[in-house]
């Protein structure tokens, strides 16, 4: 009984929480990587597209709450994924015919690409600003939890309680989704199967005739779809602010570097990684140790390794590890 | 030539002594700023006492009084520091309503107040560090020091038999110094504190912050933050892992916007706030209605009462040198004496001067306590049936 109780402490206050925050970050890291692999740079404007994203997705969930449109228990804003991947799509296409597009002729260095990505961050990040405002937006309505703290006592008659958040549970599902789909793109269709090769070696594929230009094309349209999935997971999940996502550039490139720059497994593997790692390093495990240990071991401290602000450090550290023993990731990157 | 200088300057003198004085009253408060919407009705409420008593004609001998404003930006230390410069040595003010903000309050205190040897008395600064900063005796406020809440909550969880807490607190001076202020008074009354730690403002997420809480327990959550930033989002991570079902909440969370976020979800939490009781805010909403400002914004009264003061004291000392009334404001201020409430002014001043004795009250019942502060009347509040009901006023 007593493991019983420490599992579901973990369970609630460890294990879903960062199985869902790893979702997110998987599906954010994807993005990034994919950039990487196809158009050979690190776009630090990524989690501002995110931001952009969301933001078309909040301002459409309350026209649609305005109007009395809903998805029973499940978010509105599920509903308006689709204009607002439309939206990111549009906005990243126009940026790539004004701004990459020349350096790409120009065949600029990947340092430049970096930093003229960065001013595209600082754009799309006064535009969010502009829209929407810096404050706080809460968009998610529906149903809260699948089953609540009460609930779960109640059924198991256990002493820990267990909650999930639909939003926890509707990540998950999402992200596995997603996923299958984004791998049966890229191993089965043509077009999926061109984009590796592209990543793969430039010059042998523009050789055998792909044309990089609708490479490119496909690319920011994938890359907007799930910068906005992953926006709008994590917006609903958490809460919709503007400098929140911009600091989720940090986890998001430890994701993908972690795992491998190009590697869309390695993105999604670094995802977990880092999540499982903020969340662990950060959490006080003294009530999991109290039920799991026997009574003459108990902790009287809080046996926590780190004070939650420094959840960010940890990203870095890790970060800096791998970067130090294993520089091309967990599993090998640069190429799809 | 030399002469006609002299004899023009003595002239001059006996005019001025023969004449009613001048007085005039610096108001110095952030006009602009983070809080420029509360201090737009700050400033008219002192500017009102200062109108009143000049109006009575009855200060030190029908003495007029002014007011002249100076800006503080309410974060703006360097400009606070030198509009009052400029307002003691170029306008000659005899007094100080402000600062407004904590930090430029201490500034102007330090880099003005004291080598001048002005009286400031501020209507609207909170912070615990200055109930012992260097004062001369200069200052006062009318405004209750954080401090003094951590006092009040923790007699409130020791009433209700809480005697187990944790405690989260926003990462500033506000916060800190509210959690500190709790954990003596709390831990002097025989509770226990399981775990004391902070929470930044603006995050996304708090669950991780819940958790540490969680793992440390407590039969109720104290929450001192800001309810339009962390505060609420550490009580909805409270309420979604199941860590805690009950909050104590302080004066920055306690808002129609906190009943509007959970509603019955905290159903058995607990509160308090500095607050007038009803019938002084009554009292002050009749008298300072129509004058252009709203009675009822916080610290409007308790900048009303801090120029009030000033004034009062000037009569009880009979004279409007800063060092010498300096002496008589908590006389003014406390008990004994006959109650002065606001729109009384020219009732006080009359006892004063035929030699009684004023027990001022004002619009927020001022008592001025330890080195000149407010005690504060403070509304102790619950949530019952996903309302805010009203426990009592202490």
């Amino acid at each position: 009984m007593e493991i019983i109780n420490a599992l579901v402490v973990f369970a609630n206050f460890v294990g879903i929480p960062a199985i869902a925050y790893g979702s997110q970050l998987a599906l954010g890291a994807l993005g990034v990587t994919l950039v990487y692999g196809v158009l050979r740079f690190s776009n630090f404007a990524h989690g501002d597209t995110m931001a952009f994203g969301t933001m078309i997705a909040v301002l459409c969930t309350w026209w649609m709450q305005s109007v009395g449109i809903s998805f029973g228990p499940l978010p509105t804003a599920l509903l308006s994924l689709p204009i607002a991947i439309f939206a990111t799509a549009l906005l990243l296409v126009a940026i790539d015919r004004m701004v990459y597009r020349f350096y790409r002729k120009q065949k600029s260095a990947p340092v430049i690409y970096l930093i003229v990505s960065l001013g595209v961050m600082f754009i799309m990040n006064g535009l969010v600003r502009f829209i929407i405002g810096p404050g706080d937006q809460r968009f998610f309505d529906g149903q809260r939890f699948i089953i609540s703290v009460r609930e779960f006592k109640a059924l198991t008659g256990l002493k820990e309680g267990l909650a999930i958040k639909t939003t926890q549970g509707l990540t998950v599902v999402t992200a596995v989704i997603v996923v299958v789909i984004l791998f049966w793109f890229l191993n089965k269709t043509r077009t999926g199967k061109s984009m590796r090769a592209f990543s793969d070696n430039e010059d042998l594929a523009l050789l055998s005739g792909i044309n990089p230009e609708r490479v490119v094309l496909v690319t920011w349209l994938i890359v907007a779809a799930l910068a906005t999935i992953a926006g709008v997971l994590y917006g609903l999940d958490k809460s919709f602010k503007p400098f929140v996502y911009f600091q989720l550039l940090l986890p998001l490139f430890a994701s993908a570097i972690v795992g491998g720059l190009g590697n869309p497994v390695g993105a999604i593997a670094g995802g977990f990684v880092i999540a499982f790692s903020e969340v662990t390093v950060t959490y006080a495990w003294k009530k999991v140790l109290v039920y799991a240990l026997p009574d003459n071991l108990e902790p009287s401290s809080l046996v926590q390794l780190l004070t939650t602000d420094y959840k960010f450090a940890v990203s870095f550290v890790i970060l800096v590890i791998v970067l130090l023993f294993r520089p091309t990731g967990l599993f090998r990157g640069k190429a799809l | 030539m030399k002469k006609l200088l002299t004899a023009t300057a003595a002239c001059a003198l006996m005019a001025g002594a023969a004449a009613a004085e001048e007085i005039k009253i610096g108001v110095i408060l952030g006009f602009t700023g983070p809080i420029e919407s509360t201090v737009a009705h700050m400033g008219p409420a002192a500017d009102l006492a200062i109108q009143e008593v000049s109006d009575s004609g009855m200060l030190l001998g029908g003495a007029t009084v002014t007011s002249v404003h100076g800006d503080t930006g309410c974060i703006d230390s360097a400009g606070a520091v030198a509009a009052t410069e400029r307002l003691v040595t170029a306008d000659g003010v005899k007094g100080i309503v402000g600062g407004d903000c904590s930090g430029v309050t201490g500034a102007m205190l330090q880099n003005v107040a004291r080598p001048n040897g002005i009286v400031m008395i501020s209507p609207s600064a909170t912070s615990p560090g200055l109930s012992t900063a260097e004062d001369d005796g200069l200052f006062f406020r009318t405004a209750p020091s954080d401090a003094r809440q951590g006092q009040i909550m923790a007699e409130i969880m020791m009433e209700q038999g809480i005697t187990s807490a944790a405690v989260t607190y926003t990462n500033n001076d506000y916060g800190k110094g509210l959690a500190d202020a709790f954990a003596a008074s709390y831990e002097a009354a025989g509770g226990t504190i399981t775990l004391s730690a902070p929470h930044e403002d603006g995050k996304a997420d708090y669950s991780a912050e819940i958790g540490a809480l969680a793992s440390a327990g407590g039969d109720r959550l104290v929450v001192a933050g800001y309810v339009d930033q962390g505060g609420s989002g550490m009580v909805r991570a409270a309420l979604d892992s199941g860590a805690f079902d009950t909050f104590q909440f302080v004066d920055g969370m306690i808002s129609a916007q906190l009943i509007k976020n959970f509603g019955a979800e905290i159903d058995g939490s607990a509160g308090q706030h500095p607050s007038p009781s009803p019938e002084l805010a009554a009292r002050f909403a009749e008298i300072a209605g129509g004058n252009g400002f709203e009675p009822s914004t916080p610290f409007a009264p308790e900048s009303y009462d801090a120029a009030a003061l000033i004034l009062l004291a000037m009569q009880s000392a009979g004279s409007s040198d800063p060092a010498v009334y300096k002496e008589h404001v908590m006389k003014v201020a406390n008990a004994p004496g006959e109650p002065i409430q606001s729109g009384e002014l020219a009732k006080g001043l009359e006892i004063l001067a035929a030699g009684g004795d004023i027990d001022y009250v004002g619009g927020t019942g001022v008592e001025l306590v330890g080195p000149g502060e407010a005690a504060g009347n403070y509304r102790e509040m619950k949530v019952e049936g996903g309302e805010d009901v009203t426990v009592r006023f202490r």
